[in-house]
């Protein structure tokens, strides 16, 4: 089997005397999706940003296609992260470029990519989280919150990232963007054989899109497999969230699909 | 044109590489990594173009060629898009794909259908271009007349029930702009003092009227450079802060969410900023009056000898009660004119970052115009009061 793509070892984290992580391990293998986790405050978006390098754990290493991302060097950082495309949950456009500068960006920024190349593939990348070409030259400020996530994920795929991370895709969505956002996400990990990173609230999303989920509570992961596996473990936080009201529905709907997909 | 006999498929490579098959030269290999990391390494896009332009200028020469891409380790869109775009946005008749590959032109033929609208030009000069200054400009205009009307309102509501007032923000203000200035006016005010006590003790001692020192270092600063320095600062300082702060809240929504909640932006924005500078303003002036002053007596003690006793002694027949209370007044007019125009640029901030900057950056060179202009507007009335 191949290198895990993500590969964390005895992190902990700790901001002043807050402990917000304590010895977590974690892996993550090529092509899967694998979604994060737990309650406010679990710090789910902090150990994203660590993934990411932007932030530094108290202990532990990070590793990111075998390489350790506290220690190397910046040029290599700099490599390691063009293989990498985060959407933020805010989207994070460049608010003083248009939506087609924006998806451009990573693009320009390479420096060897002939101008007509660079337009073709933007509107590519456009077409294929379904925003049209009318749009490409609208400013972030004029644009409808699932078209920011739209351009934001068109722009995190810009360099045709091999590792993906998305803080919340769907927050901010309605129903209906949501799903399609959703199915846009599957379909790009399809085509593109990506691996994915999420954090997410939305139980749909999850049930949807994660073929592993790290839950995270009491500062470590206290169960990390796929939904059923841990749907299985037995910890309130578990309870509250599969099993309430709202996570049966999903789970419900869920294998409804199933059986009818079979 | 490359012209190697290696059998392709066997060739393991870290570059792209693009080339035609000598035993058969209507046939193009392409074969390695197409992927956007590998095609943007230093000269492999110079060096592919011109395997290309070997094979024929001509869109249909190309065109006419097989393709074979059974070789390519790996593709993603970038490199499908040069492929694409080499063809001419059309599959060429003979193409063979490895599975999987088809899936990339597919997209990619669904994707050509849009083309980006064009921006609409742009003159430099133009009678439009013009009109758009003169409507910016008079929008400025418009725009201060409403911001001081709308003070005034605030003005009466605050005179009418002074309890309920701002007082909070009002003494935040002043603490801000105030208080946290006194370091920076002091420090500027000392120096400005030496300066120009050292440059003024040496012309007057050529035609030894040293004591005169007095006469012109209390004229100029306290009815002149006092205030002026202190409004320049002030403007630096709280000026941009306060179109920050106000650009900030734009982009976040809070000045949205205070009109929701019922806070109105003249009531607990503008008026407690306005109010606020107008009284710390005239206590800075003071307050770099004395500093400058002190400089001044310190250089004329080391360059002319003149006593700080005489310097202090002589200062109340040197220069009349009159300007100090000019001087005073320039505080309250220019800490006014500072906000107003501050909050001003502040609430024009429209909800992006380039706008944020802009706006700062105009708040602040505005707020040192007005404030020369004014300035010179006191030069003109009080004319004559004073000497």
């Amino acid at each position: 089997m191949a290198a895990p793509v993500i590969e964390v070892n005895g992190l902990s984290t700790r901001f002043g005397t807050v402990v917000v992580h304590e010895d977590i391990d974690l892996q993550v293998a090529q092509g899967e999706i694998v979604a994060l986790v737990g309650g406010s405050g679990s710090g789910k978006t902090t150990l994203l940003r660590q993934l990411l390098g932007l932030a530094q754990p108290s202990a532990g290493t990070v590793r990111i296609f075998g390489e350790d991302i506290h220690q190397i060097d910046s040029a290599q950082l700099q490599r390691l992260r063009n293989r990498e495309g985060m959407l933020f949950q805010q989207g994070a456009l460049f608010s003083a470029l248009t939506t087609f500068d924006n998806v451009a960006q990573p693009m320009r920024e390479l420096r060897a990519l002939p101008e007509d190349l660079i337009r073709d593939a933007v509107l590519l990348k456009l077409q294929m989280v379904g925003l049209s070409a009318q749009d490409a030259l609208k400013m972030p400020a004029d644009l409808s919150g699932g078209m920011i996530k739209r351009v934001a994920l068109a722009r995190a795929l810009a360099l045709e990232p091999e590792l993906l991370f998305l803080d919340e895709p769907t927050a901010g969505l309605d129903p209906a963007l949501s799903d399609s956002f959703v199915a846009l996400i599957a379909s790009l990990h399809q085509a593109l054989h990506l691996t994915v990173v999420m954090v997410t609230h939305d139980l749909d999303t999850l049930l949807a899109l994660a073929s592993k989920i790290a839950v995270l509570a009491e500062r470590r992961i206290i169960a990390y497999g796929s939904a059923e596996q841990v749907i299985s473990v037995d910890h309130a936080f578990i309870r509250e969230f599969f099993l309430g009201a709202r996570g049966r529905r999903a789970l419900q709907v869920l294998s409804h699909a199933a059986t009818g997909a079979a | 044109m490359a012209n190697l006999a290696i059998p392709v498929t066997t060739t393991v490579s870290v570059t792209p590489i693009l080339r035609s098959d000598p035993a058969q030269p209507d046939l193009l290999t392409a074969s390695g990594p197409w992927q956007v990391h590998a095609l943007t390494q230093a000269g492999v896009l110079a060096r592919l173009d011109a395997v290309l332009d070997g094979t024929g200028n001509s869109q249909a020469s190309r065109m006419a060629r097989g393709w074979d891409l059974t070789a390519i380790s790996a593709l993603d869109h970038i490199g499908a898009q040069w492929l694409w775009n080499a063809w001419g946005k059309a599959r060429p008749a003979k193409l063979t794909l490895a599975p999987g590959q088809d899936d990339f032109f597919q997209r990619l033929e669904q994707a050509n259908a849009g083309l980006i609208p064009a921006a609409p030009p742009t003159h430099s000069v133009s009678i439009a271009a013009l009109g758009s200054v003169v409507q910016g400009f008079s929008q400025h205009v418009f725009g201060l007349i409403g911001l001081i009307g709308q003070f005034m309102l605030d003005m009466g509501r605050f005179a009418r029930a002074p309890l309920l007032g701002p007082w909070k923000e009002i003494s935040a203000n002043v603490f801000h702009a105030g208080y946290q200035a006194l370091g920076i006016t002091a420090l500027v005010g000392f120096l400005i003092g030496v300066v120009l006590s050292y440059l003024s003790a040496q012309q007057l001692h050529t035609f030894g009227g040293d004591i005169y020192l007095v006469n012109i270092l209390g004229m100029s600063i306290i009815r002149e450079l006092g205030p002026l320095l202190a409004a320049i600062l002030v403007a630096g300082r709280s000026g941009s802060s306060i179109t920050a702060q106000l650009g900030v809240m734009r982009v976040n929504e809070e000045l949205d969410a205070m009109l929701v909640m019922g806070l109105p932006h003249g009531f607990r924005l503008i008026l407690p900023k306005v109010l606020a500078l107008a009284v710390s303003m005239p206590l800075l002036v003071i307050w770099t009056d004395a500093m400058a002053l002190a400089g001044g007596m310190v250089a004329a003690k080391l360059e002319l000898g003149l006593s700080p006793h005489y310097f202090i002694n002589k200062l109340p027949d040197a220069v009349p009660l009159a300007n100090y209370w000019i001087g005073l007044g320039k505080g309250v007019v220019f800490g006014t004119l500072i906000a107003t125009v501050a909050c001003h640029f502040g609430f024009r901030i429209k909800a992006n970052t380039e706008s944020l900057g802009a706006g700062t950056t105009s708040s602040v060179v505005t707020a040192i115009t007005v404030v020369i202009l004014a300035d010179a507007v006191f030069a003109v009335v009080f004319n004559g009061v004073g000497f």
